[in-house]
């Protein structure tokens, strides 16, 4: 299937130039003035610290998180408002399988 | 990324060149950009980790850019890996020297530690035992650090939470011994001092009375924590996340006397407060450097 | 004189707490340095964990913090960075959820993280003006069926069968109240037109037509493509919006 055969030059001539004629159109130079002061304050995500973390506490040294165990409890969080297509929700099921023997 | 975009920003505008003698600083956080820009008054400097300043473009480097317009600028990298046994990673270091070229910054510094092993990065500041061969590698890596960014680094002291049986050399000595082969200066963490002294049992006053305090050209203080090495020992984590503590401030003062106004920045990088808190504790010490910058230069004229 | 291999005891015990506390590590006081050693053993794994969080706020807030903290914890121990740029940490983190059976409740998920991974590389991204609208109109008519772009680097297309562009806004944004039917596919277009990066939904035949000019194809060719994804594509929306968000950087010469 050759694609020249269903999209003729015409046609894509025209989209553009419609597309260029639509005066709500953004410019470039518009669009980064209009966000100058909102986009400050920004917090990075990822970053590279030099400070130590929790110290002594168990937060990175547990053996017991090994099967994901937290997860087989239900308890809140927003999945409880998405649905899923065939009607489940998506919410969290215990799954004894999956817990630490 | 995309390798067919030429960045309309290679020729970099040329930064002034603010002396950073004298002056009290803070870490840079981007949340507290606004507030900066509305801080007329404050005349500190600010020091980033070089690290996350080495994307491509975007925020960060807008950020940086206006900041390093006001202010003299302190690059400090946190994840070289000049401790470590393997060879330092040389696109981290083309980054870093990249990172020098374009913000021209008074101060750059690293740490004696290793964080990359085998390929593998583990985020912190790792220690390493103090050998014959240990030495000889670390200043083999700030040799080439300095070659790279055609200026010396001044290399920080760390915290540390154990030792090693293997290390034959004391820290100070260590770091002595790594000024005189590789000419770089030194980024005293009066914080780091003390938390080591308190885990190890030593005396912080004997640490710094042997450290080549000639040599420093930047003074961190910081906030940590306190808690228990499950031995019955009180053992002090560097946690950065509190305002500095007392005994901290005193040993700072002593050095300040001894030595006079060394730049001095206060690190805080968990729980960061508003703005406000930590322009308050750069202007403590601030106030620590001022007091002591008339007596120094009175001693110096007598000496 | 032979490095001690401290190094290499200590990695590994890092980065697995079922390893005993490497040799010749010792407390100044005697005893067991074993609690100091943990000390190293928390700020490199939570340190991680805690990056992940940053970097996949969205996912982190869906599954809650303490469930989120365990899988990362899981994945930081399978897949440890190997770059020392934390910003560019947790590529496989997607395709790990996905093969994380406790997660298989919540199939949109690796989808939201896949959006949440775009936008921090997006955010990072090198700085280049969006293609004009002027740089558009100064082509031929004749030549405009055979145009290719240059992609702006921050640009990115996720494809979903699932709403998770909804889905990463509703929890980026942390909205609440809200019900969102997750069967609806979403294709997410990232881009940074300006300061922002900017995450929106775009309907099928835009999101085969921008992907196929992604790829180096054609104006002409990605319309046909669109059209034969989509009969209801409409191609001056498509160049409109994709002028808009800013998905190219340049027209390719020649």
């Amino acid at each position: 299937m050759s694609t020249k055969t269903i999209v003729s030059a015409a046609y894509v001539a025209g989209a553009v130039a419609a597309a260029l004629s639509t005066a709500s159109l953004v410019t470039t130079t518009g669009a980064v003035a209009q966000e100058k002061e909102k986009c400050y304050g920004v917090s990075m995500a990822g970053k590279n610290d030099c400070a130590a973390g929790p110290g002594t506490s168990c937060a990175g040294t547990s053996t017991v998180d090994y099967q994901g165990n937290s997860w087989t409890y239900v308890d809140a969080g927003t999945c409880m408002d998405i649905d899923l297509p065939d009607g489940r929700m998506g919410s969290l099921e215990p799954l004894d399988r999956d817990l630490p023997a | 990324m995309n390798s067919h975009v030429t960045v309309a920003e290679t020729t970099s505008a040329r930064f002034s060149k603010y002396p950073v003698d004298g002056l009290a600083g803070a870490s840079f956080k981007p949340e507290h950009f606004d507030a900066i820009n509305g801080d007329s008054a404050f005349a500190g400097f600010l020091e980033v980790h070089a690290e996350n300043y080495m994307g491509d473009g975007g925020a960060p480097h807008r950020l940086l850019t206006a900041m390093r317009e006001r202010f003299p600028v302190s690059l400090h990298g946190v994840c070289m890996s000049i401790g470590g046994q393997g060879d330092i990673d040389a696109d981290h270091l083309a980054r870093f020297a990249e990172l020098a070229r374009r913000y021209e910054p008074a101060l750059v510094s690293e740490h004696l530690a290793w964080s990359t092993h085998d390929g593998v990065f583990l985020n912190d500041l790792l220690p390493l035992p103090y050998t014959a061969a240990t030495l000889e590698r670390v200043c083999a890596h700030i040799d080439q650090v300095q070659q790279a960014i055609k200026r010396p680094i001044l290399l920080e002291n760390p915290s540390t939470y154990l030792l090693f049986e293997e290390s034959t050399y004391s820290e100070t000595d260590f770091l002595d011994e790594i000024v005189e082969r590789t000419g770089c200066g030194l980024l005293l963490d009066v914080n780091n001092v003390f938390v080591s002294a308190t885990n190890h049992g030593t005396s912080a006053m004997d640490y710094l009375s042997e450290f080549p305090l000639e040599h420093v050209g930047e003074i961190h203080l910081a906030g940590h924590a306190e808690q228990d090495d499950g031995e019955g020992h009180k053992l002090l984590i560097d946690s950065h996340d509190g305002p500095v503590a007392d005994a901290v401030w005193k040993l700072f003062e002593i050095v300040i006397s001894q030595c006079g106004p060394i730049p001095t920045l206060v690190e805080w990088d968990n729980d960061v407060p508003d703005w406000p808190v930590l322009r308050a504790e750069a202007a403590a010490a601030r106030a620590i450097l001022d007091r002591h910058a008339q007596s120094y230069m009175l001693g110096r004229r007598h000496a | 004189m032979p490095d001690s291999g401290h190094e290499s005891a200590f990695s590994t015990a890092i980065r697995d707490p079922y390893v005993p506390t490497p040799g010749g590590v010792i407390s100044a006081f005697g005893g067991v340095p074993a609690k100091r050693f943990d000390v190293y053993r928390n700020n490199v794994t939570v340190s991680l964990v805690k990056a992940l969080a940053e970097i996949f706020p969205a996912v982190s807030r869906i599954v809650g913090e303490q469930r989120f903290a365990d899988l990362a914890r899981l994945f930081v121990r399978e897949n440890p960075p190997k770059s020392p740029l934390l910003f560019r940490y947790g590529r496989e983190f997607p395709a790990f959820i996905e093969s994380f059976a406790p997660a298989r409740s919540m199939p949109y998920l690796a989808d939201v993280a896949r959006l949440e991974r775009a936008w921090l590389d997006a955010f990072h991204a090198a700085d280049a003006a969006p293609l004009s609208p002027q740089s558009l109109a100064a082509i031929p008519p004749d030549n405009l069926p055979i145009a290719r772009f240059v992609a702006h680097p921050a640009a990115a297309l996720t494809r979903s069968p699932f709403a998770a562009v909804t889905i990463f806004h509703t929890n980026r944004e942390e909205r609440t109240g809200q019900r969102i039917d997750a069967g609806i596919a979403e294709n997410g277009l990232v881009t940074r037109p300006g300061h922002d990066v900017v995450v929106r939904s775009v309907p099928a035949g835009t999101a085969a037509f921008l992907n196929a000019l992604l790829t180096d194809d054609t104006l002409a060719e990605a319309a046909s493509k669109a059209t034969a994804e989509d009969a209801e594509f409409d191609l001056s929306a498509a160049i409109g919006l994709m002028l808009e968000s800013g998905v190219f950087a340049a027209i390719e010469s020649g």
